[in-house]
């Protein structure tokens, strides 16, 4: 009798473990298609209005970037988070108390020049989004409570607290009964980099990916963080301060989806409305795990997954695809690389049984 | 608040804590065995949308509560094959599964909303629903509630006194052990994912065919997500998970309430109330804990033999 063994992998897979990435997006893509295909949409023509929706044309690789902005900064702090084994799911909820704290300046100083009152919704962002990732740590560190399910329910308390906010006292009198804040003044919006549609939250993105590199690669807290992500006993065992590092990852964490947010409101929307939650904590946690949480790969990962939000926005208009496909095939591309991981991580081998 | 408000008040939150609890005990099992699973919440859904579509093409509606089981069960494989044949990382997959799951129903879902399907109307139990009080509360409800009385002792016996359910708790306390003794722990770990998936189905189905016979996108709101939490709160065992259960059932029966009554508060905080409540659980049931009692190999692999 032949059998299948499975053995623990010595060395590293090295560059065949891009052939096995490659491999498993398209066995999602082929999924995909067989999804279209039960639901009378014809495959191929699905993928092609996929690809040339998200990065066929000028428009739509700018579209792409834009999208990219928040799911990349999003994704960078859950990353963060992830390096230390701990399970932040809350960059969504995160992301929205950036969007509110920045909103709370941008109301509260109408008058202010931009030099003011910018730095200003940005540190609230912060302040505002690494609050919130900062509660469910200590509740962790204090009482053992399960950080996935405290950030989660933290998300869903956030969108209500959004929702209280524009449904009501943030509500532009002038808006016809429509849930939103009035428009932020001029100097409280980041404006567009030179003749393009991105703004400059791009340029943010870089320099905040940058540093956060450099933090891991240069200061003492930073080593000892990714010491600490490798195995909690031994960094235990280290005297290292593992609670007060779980606190700093979720505090910067948070504070990265606060900026988001402060992007999404300041440079996208020029307000707050319930329309700024799309979702795009939910894909940063996608992204960060494709991207096995290295900041450059981050970029690339978070801009491939903005070009399939925008590209099944194209599917929509050319095919009438509801715009959840994009969720199908986020699931699909994640359990097909964690499923691929089996073969960067063990060899296959068939042998003969003997006995039995 | 008087008592003729209590009991209908009651009776609304045994109602509306049963999708809960079938989740839970569906999560319960399938965590006993040592598989964490996080996408609770896309599996609900699908055994929600799967009922509905299942009520509404033979109009058979017990036929759809079983269909929608195995929804689960086919939903909840695609976790077991990742994580059990590929070794995956079972946090990761379970999230993947909630984010395909809530993407897959509402894809399928859209074209359905603001459609109803026949399902369960109240079915009073004779002589029992005539008792004072409990009668009401327990015994004024549909078929698919009785149900629920009798899965947690079922489940309890089954988990601590059947063979079956020894082995299964074995391979999620000591897979090496077990392993060391013959069982096939990766079997065992399959028949608890897989029977945790169709009861986590049922739950999602109880919404659409039950609850509230309308088909609305984002149905299961969170509800999945609340069972996961439930589990630890209920220290992975059935009968806690009742007590759980209907004291979320309590928290959003009385939201709806008090919405319909009209107060002062404004809904989105009182919509607040059970995720807060969420936290509130976790952080008590960590309290009160002495030793952990997650079943100790939950969330690792098992590691294959070399």
């Amino acid at each position: 009798m032949i059998r299948l063994r499975i053995i623990k992998r010595q060395e590293p897979l090295g560059w065949r473990s891009c052939l096995v990435l490659f491999s498993a997006i398209a066995l999602s893509l082929f999924l995909s298609g067989i999804l279209l295909w039960l639901r009378g949409t014809p495959p191929i023509e699905g993928i092609v209005s996929l690809f040339s929706g998200g990065f066929g044309s000028r428009w739509a690789i700018e579209d792409s970037l834009l999208k990219a902005i928040p799911i990349f900064l999003c994704s960078l702090g859950v990353a963060i988070a992830f390096r230390l084994q701990i399970w932040n799911i809350g960059a969504e909820g995160q992301f929205a108390l950036g969007a509110i704290g920045a909103t709370w300046m941008a109301l509260s100083f109408p008058e202010q020049p931009a030099w003011v009152i910018l730095p200003l919704m940005i540190i609230m962002a912060m302040i505002f989004g690494g609050m919130w990732g900062v509660v469910p740590a200590v509740l962790r560190q204090k009482l053992q409570t399960n950080e996935i399910i405290v950030t989660l329910m933290m998300n869903y308390i956030a969108i209500l607290l959004l929702d209280y906010l524009v449904f009501g006292v943030w509500k532009d009198p002038t808006s016809f009964g429509f849930p939103m804040t009035p428009t932020f003044s001029d100097a409280a919006i980041v404006g567009k980099i030179a003749s393009t549609s991105i703004h400059w939250g791009l340029v943010h993105c870089v320099i905040l990916g940058v540093l956060v590199w450099a933090f891991f690669r240069f200061t003492k807290t930073g080593f000892e963080l990714k010491a600490s992500g490798d195995s909690v006993r031994a960094a235990r065992y280290a005297g290292l301060p593992y609670n007060w590092l779980v606190v700093l990852v979720m505090a910067m964490s948070g504070a990265l989806a606060g900026w988001a947010g402060f992007l999404e409101s300041s440079a996208t929307i020029h307000r707050l409305q319930p329309s700024i939650m799309v979702g795009y904590g939910y894909t940063a946690i996608v992204v960060a795990w494709l991207a096995r949480l290295n900041p450059l790969s981050i970029g690339i990962a978070a801009f491939l997954l903005a070009g399939l939000r925008v590209g099944v926005e194209s599917m929509q208009l050319d095919l009438q695809v509801p715009a959840d496909f994009g969720g199908i095939m986020e699931g699909l591309i994640l359990l097909s690389v964690l499923a691929g991981g089996l073969f960067t991580n063990y060899r296959l081998k068939w042998e003969k049984k003997h006995d039995s | 608040m008087t008592v003729e408000m209590l009991i209908p008040l009651l009776a609304a939150t045994v109602q509306s804590g049963t999708p809960i609890l079938y989740a839970t005990l569906g999560a319960i099992f399938n965590e006993k065995s040592g598989v964490l699973n996080l996408g609770v919440e896309g599996v609900m859904i699908i055994g929600a949308l799967a009922g509905f579509v299942a009520a509404q093409a033979t109009g058979n509606p017990a036929l759809a509560f079983l269909l929608a089981g195995l929804a689960g069960t086919a939903a909840v494989a695609i976790h077991g094959i990742v994580c059990l044949w590929f070794r995956g990382n079972q946090v990761v997959s379970g999230l993947a599964l909630t984010i395909l799951g809530v993407g897959f129903a509402n894809y399928l879902g859209t074209s359905l909303v603001g459609q109803s399907a026949p399902g369960f109307s109240k079915m009073p139990i004779p002589l029992l629903s005539d008792i004072p009080a409990i009668g009401p509360i327990f015994f004024n409800h549909d078929p698919l509630v009785y149900l629920t009385y009798l899965i947690p002792p079922c489940m309890w016996l089954f988990l601590n006194f059947t063979r079956f359910g020894l082995g299964l708790r074995a391979a999620g306390e000591y897979p090496a052990a077990a392993t060391a003794a013959g069982l096939n722990v990766q079997g065992y770990r399959w028949v608890g994912i897989l029977v945790g998936g169709f009861f986590m189905g049922l739950g999602g189905a109880y919404l659409s065919l039950a609850y509230t016979h309308l088909w609305t996108n984002n149905l299961t709101g969170g509800r999945g997500w609340i069972a996961v939490a439930l589990v630890i709160f209920a220290f992975w065992r059935p009968g806690r998970a009742v007590f759980g259960a209907y004291l979320f059932g309590g928290i959003m029966a009385l939201q709806l309430r008090m919405q319909a009554q009209g107060t002062a508060v404004p809904s989105s905080l009182l919509l607040m109330l059970p995720y807060a409540l969420t936290i509130l659980v976790l952080v008590f049931s960590s309290w009160r804990r002495g030793v952990s009692d997650a079943p100790a190999a939950l969330g690792t692999n098992v590691e294959p033999a070399d």
